[in-house]
């Protein structure tokens, strides 16, 4: 088998013995600039059946196609369509003896296509060195994993009362459909203690063309410290909203969820507007986190941002936060406001 | 044959100064003796713009680091022998060729010899036929030339689309029967200063993120608001043409920026022939000479029956041949616009030095249609005629309508009521899962389309319908076998992949062919991209209509969106085959595979 094979490669085994050969065409070959001499052959064929026929049939050809169209859209499969396009026959063209038209059968391959080795380049490269090689093939053009971190929300919010700051990033690293997701949100009022601040950890996993189901787990770093495990969707919805929804159950039995859903509206290539909505939902009260059952927080925000960069945009905009129902309670209660207009100006950046 | 030297002797003319030091270095070759600033980031000398001619039987291949610069970009790239493109190889069919490549690059690399007939331990794919050579090692590729015609070598790593890749011509052995007074090669390519690595990890996570033709609230193109609606329900964009474009890169020919004032001369009355290899990483060109019909004679390096065109769109890594008779005129400008018409590379044919002819604008960028997300009705190509539009699943669809290219609103207001992605149309070899967000409703036979955008354009564009072989086709067996493959994609999370599965999950399980057998392999398109597809060591026919005997051989076939194409396969050539799409960042995200011919002694034993 393998002596077999050999003889139908030689020049590929041949042991390369040429060293001394003169290595000078790289360095010395003339330059040439012009046409090269013309070809040899005097007779041109084109003149004959070539320009004969070209234009014509060009021509003819694709205005007979729509004249035929029904008649082939009669037949039958789309793929033998194009197979009946020969013989119906329009001038010009050589339609001669069409082959049959009958469906050629789809089918496993014969069992000839099975023989031999699993990997031809093995016996002559070198099993060994050939399976390193293919490994880092396959992972290079299988698609690498990547790192991507996203500041989609960094920005200083100017409102009634004293200013604050918010940030919102995220990222990921990981293959197409396995990611270790990470996510980080907070919030404060300068000179003061953060008013909410978190990270999560995240095991994202593509359920779908668009969508990502993500398990893990969140940690608040400001208020009264708690844990939860996470359970959520982020994907892309249709009309384009990207959206993130995440249920979060507290080492304390609290169940609460979130909804975030925003939309690149771009007025110009590089001048976009986002609307963005949130809601916080709880299924209970948490009177020591100020949260009330059902419809805790909305937030409706409008963002203009310019993107010097796909990479690199700042942005302008509004922001309107409520709290609703029980938690408006809380806040009434606290002597709190339970509305807040935020004008905030931020930066968008990935890498 | 190279058109260097003669843009070099010219470059005195040239109005404009070009930047930075690229034109001492090209027009003295002394590169290497530049100034380290001069050199820019990348450290090697700044590659020359151009081919050298290498011919005989023993040529060294030697690739390097370098720079590159053109207009106002310059960025690392990698060149063979110091020219970006590499290396002319003219060679004559029936004789032996010996390489020596030798790698004095900081990563490793191959040279794949695409479009040639070669023992597949020579076709320089890393993984399947050899080991990737590392820097500082070299490799020796032999043998014999077996055909002739116009083709090209191009590494098989990610120092493709950094300049690693060289045009060949093949002399046949019985004399050409073009007679022409010149014949250039015009390489086309697409050059970022963006590492391939980064440009890649860009792709993935961003959002279409080099695409700057968008459609906004404030553009013009012909879209009703519902049509709009129905692209954003669908999560699609009808701007998606290319994925990589002008905002990053810079559209050569033979290595030349349009500012660069490439020129090939020509006396007025002389049969000029044009050797278009399409050289690109991620690029489709439309190809016009304003003024200068085309004939075109050859397509992937296989002569066609000749066939007079004004336009012609040419996928990654295939090749047109053209002759042209310019007359009437100083110049011609030789334009390649890019698919989405972001950019274009500009050369001049000169009647004399310095002659330059108008450049037309970039036209308006094109539109996927109703026909691109493989709902194949109302088109005015005649793409859309040969499918049997009223199979199946389009019952129901108002198919009587004829009329504007993309869908008028009660249509897509039809296609609101349909899934993009009905699964159930699959067959059971196409693997569904997150990978693929799009499934072709109704893949007509779109052969006879001339490409994205150019359905309208008012004159002559080459189809593959009117490609006919010249010669007739050794093996005129019918097919005894049908091979159907889908073209897979998710454009959201950028991942790309033959039946839905991408190289990883299917390394062990090759497309298999067994010797000399004869197939049909039919693609199918359930993406609204056009995919160049490459097999390698052969060529097929592509199943066109074209009369018996004739229909035309390629070695890469565009598959339009939505749409499929069709070839014959004589799997004559033993060995492992890469199988790809030939756009890099297709190829480089999964849309790869080996096909396998056995047995390897080749059905003798
Ligand atoms: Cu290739």
């Amino acid at each position: 088998m393998r002596a077999a094979t050999l003889l139908l490669f030689p020049l590929a085994v041949l042991p390369s013995m040429a060293i001394a050969q003169d290595h000078q065409h790289g360095a010395q070959a003339p330059k040439e600039s012009e046409a090269t001499a013309p070809s040899h052959t005097p007779t041109e064929p084109s003149a004959g059946d070539g320009s004969g026929m070209d234009h014509d049939t060009m021509d003819h050809g694709t205005m007979d196609h729509s004249a035929m169209n029904h008649g082939t859209m009669g037949h039958g499969t789309p793929d033998r369509g194009m197979m009946e396009h020969g013989p119906m026959g329009h001038s010009g063209m050589e339609h001669s003896a069409m082959p049959d038209d009958t469906p050629i059968p789809q089918g496993p391959p014969p069992p000839d296509a099975f023989e031999g080795p699993a990997f031809a380049a093995d016996a002559f490269v070198g099993a060994e060195k050939m399976a390193a090689s293919r490994a880092s093939v396959v992972r290079e053009v299988s698609g690498l994993p990547v790192f991507w971190f996203q500041a989609d929300r960094a920005e200083y919010r100017a409102r009634e009362g004293k200013d604050g700051y918010l940030w919102d990033v995220q990222g990921y690293y990981g293959g197409d459909l396995d990611k270790f997701w990470f996510k980080s949100e907070g919030e404060g009022s300068f000179g003061e203690k953060p008013e909410a601040a978190e990270v999560q950890g995240l095991w994202s996993h593509a359920i779908g063309p668009w969508w990502d189901l993500q398990v893990g787990a969140r940690q608040d770093l400001a208020g009264p410290e708690r844990t939860y495990a996470v359970v959520g969707v982020q994907g892309l919805a249709p009309y384009l909203f990207e959206v993130d929804t995440a249920a979060f159950l507290s080492t304390k039995g609290d169940l609460t969820a979130r909804i975030e859903a925003e939309l690149d509206q771009r007025i110009t290539q590089r001048l976009i507007l986002q609307p963005r909505v949130e809601l916080n939902l709880s299924a209970q009260d948490i009177p020591e986190l100020g949260i009330g059952a059902g419809l805790d927080t909305a937030e409706v925000g409008l963002r203009l941002r310019y993107e010097f960069a796909r990479e690199f945009a700042p942005y302008l905009g509004i922001e309107q936060e409520w709290k609703l129902g029980g938690s408006a309670d809380y806040a009434r209660l606290l002597g709190e406001g339970t509305s807040a207009t935020n004008f905030v100006i931020g930066v968008r950046f990935w890498f | 044959m190279s058109t260097t030297p003669l843009s070099d002797r010219f470059a005195i003319d040239r109005r404009k100064f070009l930047t930075r030091s690229s034109l001492a270095a090209s027009l003295l070759g002394l590169g290497h003796a530049l100034p380290a600033w001069a050199r820019g980031s990348h450290g090697g000398t700044m590659a020359r713009k151009g081919s050298d001619v290498l011919s005989g039987e023993h040529l060294t291949m030697t690739v390097a680091d370098s720079s590159f610069a053109t207009a106002s970009r310059h960025g690392p790239a990698v060149t063979v022998n110091g020219t970006l493109p590499g290396p002319l190889l003219r060679l004559r069919e029936g004789q032996n060729l010996v390489v020596d490549l030798e790698n004095n690059s900081s990563m490793g690399t191959s040279i794949h010899w695409h479009g040639l007939l070669v023992p597949f331990l020579m076709d320089g794919v890393p993984g399947v036929t050899m080991a990737a050579v590392e820097p500082g090692e070299r490799f020796r590729y032999e043998f014999p030339i077996r055909q002739a015609g116009t083709y090209w070598w191009h590494a098989h790593t990610l120092q493709e689309p950094m300049g690693h890749y060289g045009p060949i011509i093949i002399d046949p052995a019985n004399g050409d029967p073009h007679q022409v007074d010149r014949d250039y090669v015009v390489m086309l390519s697409d050059w970022s200063p963006m590492d391939p690595h980064v440009l890649m990890k860009k792709l993935k996570v961003g959002e279409a993120p080099f695409n700057f033709q968008k459609t906004t609230a404030t553009d013009d193109y012909p879209l009703s608001g519902a049509e709009r609606r129905m692209w954003a329900r669908m999560r699609m964009m009808p701007t998606d043409i290319s994925d990589v474009s002008a905002p990053l890169y810079s559209y050569l020919l033979n290595g030349h920026g349009p500012e660069d004032g490439l020129e090939f001369a020509f006396n007025p009355g002389e049969r000029v022939r044009l050797r278009f290899i399409n050289g690109a990483a991620m690029t489709f060109f439309n190809v016009r000479i304003p003024g200068l019909p085309m004939k075109v004679i050859a397509a992937d390096g296989q002569d066609v029956r000749p066939i007079e065109v004004d336009e012609f769109q040419i996928g990654n890594a295939e090749t047109y041949d053209v002759i042209v008779e310019p007359t009437g005129a100083d110049a011609f400008a030789i334009v390649a616009e890019a698919m989405d018409r972001s950019g274009m590379g500009v050369g001049m044919l000169a009647s004399r030095p310095g002659a330059r002819a108008d450049v037309p604008l970039l036209r308006d960028p094109p539109l996927l249609t109703m026909a691109d997300m493989g709902m194949n009705h109302g088109s005015t190509a005649d793409s859309m005629d040969h499918g049997g539009m009223d199979h199946g699943a389009m019952e129901g669809m108002d198919t009587g309508s004829s009329g504007a290219a993309s869908g008028t609103m009660d249509r897509s207001m039809d296609m609101d009521s349909m899934s993009m992605r009905d699964t159930s149309l699959l067959p059971p070899s196409v693997k569904v899962g997150p990978g693929v967000d799009m499934v072709s409703m109704n893949p007509v036979d779109r052969m006879g389309d001339p490409g994205i955008g150019l359905a309208d354009v008012g004159h002559r564009v080459l189809n593959y319908r009117q490609l006919v072989s010249a010669n007739m086709n050794p093996d005129m067996r019918r097919p005894t076998r049908l091979k159907e493959i889908h073209l897979t994609g998710n454009m959201e999370r950028y991942m790309w992949s033959f039946d839905g599965q991408k190289f990883s999950a299917v390394t062990d399980d090759p497309i298999r062919f067994a010797f000399n057998e004869r197939v049909r392999v039919k693609l199918v398109n359930d993406t609204m991209m056009a995919h160049p597809i490459h097999l390698h060591g052969h060529f097929f026919e592509l199943v066109n209509g074209a009369p018996h005997g004739h229909q035309p051989l390629k070695h890469t076939v565009i598959v339009q969106p939505g749409g499929s194409a069709q070839f014959d396969l004589t799997a004559n050539e033993p060995g492992d085959w890469a199988f790809h799409c030939h756009l890099i960042y297709h190829m480089h995200n999964g849309m790869f595979q080996v096909v396998t011919v056995r047995p390897l002694q080749g059905g003798e034993g």
